[in-house]
């Protein structure tokens, strides 16, 4: 923990409203992708109770099934979905700055390496999804 | 920050740009027991070295010599520098930058990854190192954040030392306003170094920063220090129209050229020629400064310039260099260009006029930084130690305040040492003193002129008194101006009377020191009959060697400046006409 | 034919008589070519010499003169009139800093903070100046140029809600300067410069909002320095956990 700093007399300390991150569109794009990790979450603890319905028998699972087809967890699932992909676009595009790639003295511009990065990332989605749909 | 006895130090550098700093660094290394203070109104990255762009001289390669960029010097200076300081300052550049090498300046660098060297007017040879177009930006950090390493070295900064506080003859400190809370304190000091850089802004139109007032030199005139070859001001040849932002010379070393209206590269018209394609030292382009800005003058009275709301100007064409070399050598160029007027180099040449941006004089040293009077020392711009003499070659100005930095700083430091321990209660009765006299003068006086307006007048004076070309008429008129101008300033006013962050105050305070520096600038040009270097007079057009081959110094008398003279020094170099 | 103006609208804040900032507005002639501190400058010598601002080399390389310029941190040297037509120009103190007075911040916090990322070159030996420099190829000086064009101007503090939030965050500009000299290849200083780094209020602190690198004057991207030191730092972390010699360097 940090200790609070000391304030001195006389000057003016500022003090960022709850509401900072509606000042600009770059603060508000990073507070989505903060809130898309409450939804990735949530997904995966509804997809859990999903492994866990599983040896509990196939009405268990069934029954499981049937309670998310209603509307609101169809939204629910059409949000996460959607914000997992914001995320992910987001992570990608981060790649860039974050990681610096050499080809001998030359540094690799980072746009190669987004790009790279989603082509990496699509190869693998089309993969998966060619296990999961083929039978 | 200063302990509970006061604000007592063995040395005090007033000024925390590259000479300062330099000086404190060198001081720090000298001696272990030395308490440093960097004092300066404005934080150590804000000082004007930071807009230097164009590189720094050093010999540093095999085709080069120490004699050869002493002679270029020397020649530069049309015989006025004093050729025993300028031997000392060529033989010490080249540790000087490796030095500052070593301490992370990012130095441009060759293919072998030695450090890289460019032409610059006036040299013979490449000589010029350079951090991009930044060099004078990436040295500052440098030294500012290598100063940050030694524990020993207190700052005061956003403080304005008002005086220089003085006991039987010697030196003992200042007195300095700190900004933050409107206290003025006494700062003893065995030894203090003024680095406090020029005075461009006693100019309308100048490539210096706000701060650059004069404020060191007008504490030293204050306290009778003669300011030597004040008259000599450095015009740089391509300055922004308007804001009179620097395009550095570098920009011509790279290759640049100057063309008037029609397009045609005039300088080849003044005995600057021949023109060719790849630059060549010392012509053409690589001209010096004084020359090249005379050749503007003239080409514009030829009716040749360009004609724009801000003035005549030329065109600097950098496009047949390429996109590729001005970005990766003349990035700020661009840069610069592109906001301030408008146009991108690799399109479009810049507009360009001669702009006030250096002074050759300055405070009156020896080769050692050491004043007349005990305890003062001086180094960078702020000083006068005679290696510029009445022209600066450029990339000079950056060697200097790095040689001459390091030795005022380890001139104080030993003269701090053998100084007995200061007793610092009557310097604060006399700090007292002083804030009764500035609240008198300024914060209690009922006045009725404004800042702006003398500051304006006074610009104003000066340009067309001491500018490119100078005669007799004019310059008394501009004396007269301001004499008259330092009567008003009596009757100043100010509307700021709070303590906390009076910047008013302070451009107060900057005012007088610009009043006290342009007086000695107008009576020195007066009084030198001759032209030489920067320093043209149509009255007296040619050098005259038998009355002037020395150095003026201005004292301070309450009627103004008194002038006398001191010869300058001649070692190996007898005077010769200076032709390129 | 009248001249054309435009509104400047100020915060004020004079310590002791104001508790909390104000705003006046001042109209002000308007010039193509102007900037903001133009505008301020004309404020200060022809309207009202109270208003307090810094400022010295009016060409974006000295850091003195950043504000807030509508909401978003600017220099105001390189900010024109012109672009904020028809106005009002609202212009504050940089934001998420104490202010002195007006348009002053107090900047003590950094350059503490500053010193204590050891923004120098540290070596275990020094070469004596006699031997002559360090050879450093371009590629090497590419590898740190970038962040080594900080000109201390604040931008990146007043951008940055991390800072805002966590005033003990060491904060973009003395991060890119500690990544600046642990890239320099004279350095040696990186296992000094570590703990400062890895601090709770260290890089770990940083969030990625972006913002400092939008606003950087200078494309130094403090925002990848802070990144790539995480990794840096993370990577060695690593490497000391299952390599019984340690981490890198």
């Amino acid at each position: 923990m940090t200790v609070p700093r000391v304030e001195r007399p006389g000057l003016y300390y500022p003090k960022l409203p709850a509401t900072w991150w509606l000042r600009n569109a770059n603060y508000f794009r990073f507070m989505l992708r903060e809130l898309s990790s409450v939804f990735i979450a949530l997904f995966l603890v509804v997809f859990l109770i999903q492994l866990h319905r599983l040896p509990q028998g196939p009405g268990a699972y069934a029954a499981y099934l049937e309670t998310l087809r209603a509307p609101g967890w169809i939204i629910f699932h059409v949000l996460a979905l959607a914000f997992a992909l914001y995320h992910s676009v987001t992570w990608f595009n981060l790649t860039g700055v974050v990681q610096v790639v050499h080809l001998g003295e030359r540094q690799v511009p980072p746009r190669l390496v987004v790009g790279a990065s989603f082509a990496l990332w699509a190869v693998v989605s089309v993969v998966l999804l060619w296990f999961l749909l083929r039978g | 920050m200063p302990g509970d006895d006061g604000y007592q130090h063995d040395l005090l550098v007033i000024g925390g740009g590259g000479a300062g700093l330099r000086a404190a660094i060198a001081a720090a290394e000298e001696s272990n027991r030395l308490s440093i203070a960097v004092l300066s109104k404005v934080y150590p990255m804000r000082s004007h070295t930071v807009s230097a762009e164009g590189g720094t001289a050093a010999v540093m390669r095999e085709n080069d010599s120490l004699d050869t960029h002493a002679k270029d010097t020397i020649f530069g200076s049309d015989f006025l520098a004093d050729q025993d300081v300028v031997e000392v300052f060529v033989k010490e550049a080249p540790g000087e930058v490796i030095r500052l090498e070593h301490w992370g300046c990012p130095w441009s660098r060759d293919p072998d990854g030695r450090v890289s060297v460019r032409p610059f007017g006036g040299m013979t040879v490449n000589r010029t190192l350079y951090a991009a177009d930044k060099t004078g930006f990436h040295m500052l950090h440098a030294l500012f954040q290598t100063s940050l390493k030694y524990e020993r070295i207190t700052r005061y900064d956003e403080w304005f030392a008002t005086s220089l506080l003085l006991e039987d003859g010697k030196v003992c400190g200042v007195t300095a306003l700190n900004l933050h809370d409107g206290q003025m304190r006494p700062i003893v000091a065995k030894a203090v170094i003024m680095c406090t850089g020029g005075a461009g802004r006693i100019f309308p139109f100048t490539t210096n920063a706000a701060i650059k007032t004069g404020d060191g030199m007008a504490l030293a005139y204050r306290a009778g220090v003669a300011l030597k070859d004040m008259e000599f001001v450095q015009y740089h040849p391509t300055g922004l129209p308007g804001t009179g932002i620097l395009i550095t010379e570098a920009a011509r070393g790279e290759g640049g050229h100057l063309k008037n209206k029609d397009g045609y590269r005039y300088l080849q018209d003044y005995g600057l020629g021949p023109p060719t394609d790849t630059p060549v030292h010392r012509k053409m382009e690589l001209g010096p400064r004084d020359i090249l800005s005379r050749c503007h003058i003239q080409e514009h009275q030829k009716g040749r310039t360009f004609d724009g709301p801000d003035g005549h100007y030329v065109h600097l064409d950098l496009r047949h260099l390429g996109e590729k070399l001005i970005d990766k050598n003349l990035p700020f160029v661009r840069e610069l260009a592109r906001n301030y007027v408008g146009i991108d180099p690799v399109h479009e040449p810049i507009p360009v006029r001669p702009v006030v941006h250096y002074m050759m004089g300055g405070i009156s040293t020896d080769i050692t930084g050491k004043t007349s009077l005990d305890g003062l020392y001086a180094a960078g711009e702020a000083a006068c130690v005679s290696i510029n003499g009445a022209n600066r070659l450029g990339s000079n100005s950056l060697t200097e305040l790095l040689v001459f930095g390091a030795r005022a700083g380890r001139a104080a430091a030993r003269h701090a040492l053998e100084r007995p321990t200061l007793r610092s209660n009557p310097l604060a009765q006399l700090a007292s003193d002083e804030r009764r006299r500035l609240d008198q003068r300024f914060l209690r006086a009922d006045g009725r002129e404004k800042i702006a307006d003398i500051r304006e007048e006074m610009q104003k004076a000066m340009e067309s008194g001491c500018g490119i070309y100078r005669d007799r008429a004019t310059m008394e008129g501009t004396c007269q101006t301001l004499r008259k101008l330092r009567e008003r300033f009596a009757h100043i006013s100010l509307a700021d009377k709070d303590a906390i962050f009076n910047t008013e105050l302070i451009a107060a305070l900057e005012l007088e020191c610009t009043l006290d520096v342009a007086e000695t600038v107008a009576r020195s040009a007066l009084a030198r009959e001759e032209s030489r270097g920067s320093h043209t007079r149509t009255d007296f057009p040619k050098r005259d060697d038998a009355r002037f081959l020395k150095h003026s110094l201005a004292y301070r008398t309450p009627d103004g400046p008194r002038i006398e003279y001191l010869p300058a020094t001649i070692t190996r170099w007898p005077p010769e006409e200076r032709k390129y | 034919m009248t001249e054309e103006t435009m509104t400047l609208e100020v915060t004020r804040y004079r310590p002791g008589h104001d508790r909390e900032p104000r705003t006046e507005s001042f109209t002000v002639p308007y010039r193509k070519d102007w900037v903001v501190l133009d505008a301020l400058n004309h404020i200060k010598d022809r309207i009202d010499g109270t208003l307090s601002y810094r400022w010295s080399c009016r060409m974006g390389v000295c850091g003195s003169c950043g504000m807030m310029v509508n909401g978003v941190p600017k220099l105001t040297c390189a900010a024109f009139l012109r672009d904020y037509r028809p106005g009002p120009i609202r212009v504050g103190p940089l934001a998420n800093f104490p202010v002195i007075r007006d348009l002053v911040i107090a900047l003590d916090d950094f350059m503490e903070k500053l010193r204590r990322v050891k923004p120098w070159i540290i070596r275990a030996v020094e070469k004596p100046v006699a031997d002559g420099e360090y050879l450093q190829t371009p590629a090497q000086l590419d590898a740190y140029k970038q962040f080594s064009m900080c000109i201390n101007c604040m931008l990146c503090y007043a951008a940055c809600p991390v800072y805002g939030l966590e005033p003990a965050f060491v904060g973009p500009a003395a991060i890119a300067l500690a990544y600046r000299y642990n890239l320099d290849s004279r350095d040696e200083g990186y296992r000094l410069r570590e703990p400062v780094l890895s601090e709770a209020v260290g890089v770990w602190e940083c969030t990625f909002v972006g913002e400092c690198s939008v606003v950087c004057p200078k494309g130094v991207d403090p925002a990848a320095a802070i990144q790539r030191s995480k990794l840096a730092g993370a990577t060695d972390w690593l490497l000391s956990m299952i390599m019984p010699w340690g981490g890198r360097r």
